[in-house]
């Protein structure tokens, strides 16, 4: 919900948005963090390593899609990486090699998303549980109870039509492969950012905003926000599939996705508490902390301190961030607020 | 906006300016007031805390907390001492028999209740293991010498392991103890409660820093474990050739011991390492690694302290069209079966995955009244390119994720038990 | 769950009566919900023919209660204020290993070891405090941050474990009072002075005010950044009592050991399930007491039960849910309702069909002083 809004329909809109709303800060870092691996390494930015790069981080941006439905909304979703690590699991055990399984294991992996996804929403809901404790507590069953399933370490293997989605590309000239993630990627952006366009995103929005008055307005605030559990759950499934594509099944697939996905779309100007943030932003916000993370092996430096400047640096975003928020926010309540949140623009 | 411009260029050069900040400043200060405070504090035990990610640095690891040069040299002549004992039975033989143990004032008649805390079974390895064990466990209790088997799983949380070492000696039916540690030093204290309390204790895998157990069941070590690895670096690579070194997590001794051990090889040698990276055994992230260092240059060579996610580490060069490395892996099966498919330079290394029937069997011995060592050292010998094929027959109906030398063919419970999981 | 916060801020007035009402109005289900799991307990545990009141059982109770006790209490401070910690357990890590480190077994310089690991655990509390108070990060970033810090700091510095802690101090993680242990008696201590000060003296208050509607807070006068910044070194320091506790009981100072265990999580839900809300302004040390004693006889039972590990998981996650549902459905109040600016899983107000909320212009207007406030 960017103050930027009347304007963001056209194309002076849109760069007003990148570098004008809460979503600047996450430009600003990817541009800097782009400049620095150019001065380091620019044999980053030959066609393959690029690939390369974008494989590996399509899953996190897919995540980072699916959590920015529930953050916007209000919410937390700490359940995805334990979703993320428990569907390789599933997959390998059903799937077991075998190749005629590949399509239906699919199929019912992204149904148990979808089921994670609805009782999260519902218990948030329906029986008023904080969603924090809710998906905590999902999370403890879901790792729980896929390792009691497997006695804990994953058995069975996945089949090669199974991992070509995570693993192989299409082969085209100069780009030499376009991996399939990237492309998986591209469209669900594309698919998200509609959504978001449409009606459905507005009462998204106007939720995590103000949900007392998005209810006078008509919305089912339940059925809205249960739904962003259900695209979270979905989207961390699609993220499972190019994960275990992309590198086979290990017990601790998916461990600390949940914080890693979090901090991509706050990072990516998203507000935590809702009605703020452009879903734009929560994917450049997972992009960038892939480069980050992938500068950070490029630096000659003990890779124990990496830590320690992923969180000097989401720390300094954010205040940055939240510094040009607070001057919004003046202007903002220097005018009267409309009794209907006009979520006009907000993505 | 210009104003916005303002404040983007401000934060941009900002954000450069701590990067660079932060890379060279801060972080080394503090290191250094530590390392000294340490070395002023630590004179006569350590000194000074290991610099264990210096590769390259001349004259081989440095001594420190992790890298004790007398326990390193004293594990590599262990490799090729003759075991003691049944070949058939590795789990039963012992190396560099130092010291038996008069278990007499522990013999009792019938059956006892057996306990067991475990660290925790959060790896395949652990996992194959404590299968075997239970297996075991229930051959003894068929034949009347185990009652109960209690068990304790701590899940990687020392305070609850030690927690649960004291709840075994509170109950006080425990007719043994058996451990094994999270972590050598924290778990000291409660292993030491629990010999107090006059129950014969059996430490197994990870040890502790005291004797007070009856016996310390171990294979040879950490160091023995990477030193194998880096010898068959140095000698199917040559000169010049780099070697990458993927470690899960820093701070385990186990796992800081067997890099410790590379490390003094590999800078002693012609090889290049071109990087250390953690990895936290997660796949996704070590084919990651790898395919961004191939992106760089070459590597020859990949080491690894522990086999979890060797495959994806193979895969990266298959996915870049690059010839394979040398690889250091571990005797898992899935590796083993990526290794004989592409026919690459590997060796499997063993932690002795058989160490798990080891504890029990010295249980009923102690029961027995018979002697055991004070430090029972099992064999460790890697998988090679020459016995392979045996291995991967022997196992052919066992899944991915289970380790070749499990020794549990004779077991009753075989195959099934480590099959369905 | 959250239309009890909205009860609780009812109107601007009616804090103050807000203040003195709360801590009681959740305890008792929490107390009874701690009866009942151990009647439940020892009924499971009689089938088995085992004894949940044995001596070596309540031991074990109460020393695995400690050391998530000293955390939780820590923890329901920010979270009355509606803030929460995610730092705990790198605090406790680093707090351990400055603590081990300084001592060095040399029993001497144990009041000077303890001062520096508490010292160390406050300045990240300030740290803390004023970046979420101060800069407006909000506080799952700030303590998710400030932990990758002391993660990277701890991980360079100290590989392994260091440092060495004399027997005179192990004492702490190891002496009993005939069943009680002495870390277990000085966090009770501790929770009993927590109490006194959430309800009899002005900072408490001002925390359960600035929880409940920091800009009605404001407007009452209160420093409502100190209050939070207060809140975060408390909060701190009690995470490096916590890690002193770990020192003494592993003989040394660890890093990945304590920081790996999930405290951060398990406190947080220990808070919530002792009847404090995630939303600040209502609930309790005793309720998180209760709390953490319930997680703490789930744990001796599963053990001496000889339930799956991952079962246990299941379960606790299960239990968790189940009850913060409860206290939800005891704490609909249709008729109050507020809106709020967000935080956490902030307004879900009229989030069901149930309740329909309220249509006060007074929310709105207090909406727009929320962001006035904060822009300053």
């Amino acid at each position: 919900m960017s103050s930027a809004s009347p304007a963001a329909t056209g194309p002076l809109g849109a760069v007003r948005r990148i570098f004008g709303g809460g979503t600047g800060p996450v430009f600003v870092v990817l541009l800097t963090l782009l400049v620095v691996m150019l001065l380091l390494n620019p044999s980053f930015f030959q066609p393959a390593s690029l690939m390369a790069f974008l494989r590996n981080a399509a899953p996190l941006i897919i995540l980072a899609a699916g959590q920015y439905f529930v953050i916007v909304s209000g919410e937390f979703d700490l359940s995805v990486g334990s979703l993320v690590g428990a569907q390789v699991v599933i997959a390998a055990k059903l799937i077991d090699g075998d190749e005629s399984r590949t399509w239906p294991v699919i199929m019912l992996m992204l149904g148990f998303g979808l089921l994670v996804g609805l009782v999260n929403g519902l218990v948030t809901t329906l029986l008023k549980v904080p969603s924090f404790i809710t998906t905590l507590g999902m999370m403890l069953v879901l790792a729980g109870a896929i390792r009691l399933w497997t006695g804990g370490a994953p058995t069975g293997a996945l089949s090669e039509s199974f991992r070509q989605w995570g693993r192989m590309g299409i082969e085209v000239p100069v780009l030499r492969q376009i991996p399939y993630a990237a492309l998986i990627m591209i469209v669900i952006a594309v698919l998200t950012v509609l959504l978001m366009r449409g009606p459905y995103g507005r009462t998204l929005v106007a939720t995590g905003d103000n949900d007392v008055a998005a209810s006078f307005a008509g919305a089912q605030v339940w059925q809205v926000r249960t739904l962003a559990f259900v695209l979270s759950g979905l989207l961390a499934t699609v993220a499972g599939i190019l994960i275990g594509g992309f590198a086979g099944v290990t017990a601790q697939v998916g461990d600390g996705m949940e914080f890693t996905a979090i901090t991509a779309v706050v990072l990516g100007g998203v507000v935590l508490g809702g009605g703020r943030g452009w879903i734009v932003g929560a994917m450049a916000g997972a992009l960038t902390y892939r480069l980050l993370e992938r500068l950070l092996v490029q630096l000659d430096m003990p890779s124990t301190l990496n830590p320690t400047i992923q969180g000097v640096i989401i720390i300094l975003a954010l205040a940055y961030g939240s510094r040009r928020l607070w001057g919004r926010r003046r202007r903002r309540a220097a005018q009267p607020i409309t009794t209907k949140p006009q979520p006009s623009g907000a993505e | 906006m210009r104003r916005s411009n303002r404040i983007l260029i401000g934060g941009l050069t900002a954000i450069g300016l701590t990067l660079t900040a932060c890379t060279t400043d801060a972080p080394t200060d503090d290191a250094e007031t530590e390392v000294e405070q340490e070395a002023e504090t630590d004179a006569g035990t350590d000194d000074g805390t290991a610099e264990q990610a210096d590769d390259g640095s001349d004259g081989g690891t440095e001594e420190g907390e992790f890298f004790v040069r007398e326990e390193y040299e004293r594990q590599l002549a262990q490799r090729d001492m003759e075991p003691e004992g049944d070949p058939d039975t590795p789990w039963m033989q012992m190396i560099d028999v130092d010291e038996m143990v008069d278990t007499s004032e522990f013999a009792v008649d019938g059956p006892q209740d057996l306990c067991f805390s475990n660290a925790s079974v959060g790896n395949p390895w652990r996992v194959t293991g404590w299968i075997t064990m239970q297996e075991q466990v229930e051959v003894l209790q068929d034949e009347g010498v185990i009652g109960e088997f209690r068990t304790a799983d701590a899940a990687d949380d020392d305070n609850q392991q030690i927690s649960d070492i004291q709840s075994f000696i509170n109950d006080g039916d425990c007719g043994a103890i058996m451990i094994s540690p999270s972590t050598t030093a924290t778990l000291t204290p409660a292993v030491e409660e629990a010999c107090d309390s006059g129950v014969p204790v059996i430490v197994f895998d990870r040890g502790v820093n005291t004797d007070c157990a009856v016996t310390f069941i171990h294979p040879i070590g950490g160091y023995a474990y990477g030193a194998t690895g880096a010898e068959f670096l140095v000698d199917n690579l040559e000169a010049g050739d780099s070697v990458l070194a993927l470690r899960i997590l820093p701070g385990v001794d186990v796992l800081e011991h067997r890099w410790g051990a590379a490390n003094d090889i590999f800078s002693d040698s012609d090889l290049e390492v071109v990087g250390v990276e953690f990895t936290e055994g997660d796949a996704a992230q070590i084919k990651d690694i790898v395919t961004q260092y191939l992106q760089r240059g070459d590597v020859d060579g990949i080491w690894m302290d522990a086999g979890d996610g060797a495959v994806a580490g193979v895969e990266a060069f298959e996915d870049m069209g690059m010839d394979y490395p040398a690889f250091v892996g571990e005797d898992e099966l899935g590796f083993m079966r990526k290794w004989d498919e592409t026919g690459m330079d590997a060796v499997g290394l063993s932690y002795s995955n058989f160490q798990w029937r080891t504890p029990v069997l010295a249980a009923e011995m102690i029961w027995n009244g018979e002697e055991v060592p004070a430090e029972w050292v099992l064999p460790q010998s890697p998988v090679t390119e020459d016995d392979l094929g045996e291995y991967l027959e022997a196992n052919s109906e066992m899944p991915d994720l289970h380790y070749a030398k499990f020794g549990g063919e004779d077991l009753p419970g075989f195959p099934e038990a480590w099959q369905d999981r | 769950m959250s239309d009890g916060v909205v009860a609780a801020g009812g109107q601007p007035a009616r804090t103050n009566r807000v203040e003195r009402r709360s801590p009681l109005t959740s305890i008792p289900l929490i107390y009874i919900a701690l009866l009942g799991t151990l009647i439940v307990g020892a009924a499971l545990m009689a089938v088995n023919g085992e004894n949940l009141f044995s001596g070596g059982n309540i031991v074990d109770i109460l020393t695995r209660s400690s050391l998530l006790g000293f955390i939780a209490i820590g923890q329901t401070m920010v979270i009355l204020c509606r803030s929460l910690d995610l730092s705990v357990g790198y605090v406790a890590a680093l707090s351990s290993l400055v603590a081990a480190t300084t001592m060095d077994g040399d029993p001497s310089r144990i009041p000077l070891g303890v001062a520096a690991g508490l010292g160390v655990a406050a300045l990240v509390g300030l740290f803390n405090g004023v970046v979420t108070a101060k800069l407006k990060v909000h506080a799952f970033i700030t303590t998710l941050g400030a932990g990758l810090i002391i993660k990277g700091y701890l991980d360079t510095v100290y590989p392994g474990p260091a440092g060495e802690v004399p027997g005179a101090f192990q004492a702490f993680g190891y002496t009993r009072i005939g069943l009680v242990p002495l870390s277990a008696a000085i966090m009770l201590i501790i929770a009993v002075f927590g109490v006194i000060m959430l309800q009899r003296t002005r900072t408490g208050h001002r925390m359960f005010a600035v929880g409940g509607n920091d800009e009605v807070a404001r407007l009452s006068g209160i420093r409502t950044d100190r209050t939070i910044i207060l809140a975060h070194v408390f909060s701190s320091v009690m995470a490096g009592v916590a890690g002193l506790l770990l020192a003494a009981r592993f003989g040394t100072g660890v890093g990945a050991q304590i920081y790996d265990a999930g405290y951060d999580l398990d406190s947080i839900a220990a808070v919530v399930l002792g009847g404090t809300l995630l939303l600040g302004g209502r609930g309790g040390v005793a309720g998180t007491i209760a709390g953490v004693l319930i997680l703490g006889v789930l744990d001796t039972m599963f053990n001496q039960l000889q339930i799956d590990p991952f079962f246990r998981d299941v379960l606790r996650g299960i239990i968790i849910i189940a009850a913060v549902a409860v206290y939800a459905r005891r704490q609909i109040d249709p008729t109050k309702s507020r809106a709020r600016f967000g935080e956490k899983s902030a307004s879900r107000k009229g989030s069901t069909g149930t309740s329909p909320p309220e249509p006060t212009g007074d929310s709105r207007a207090r909406r727009a002083g929320s962001r006035e406030e904060q822009s300053e």
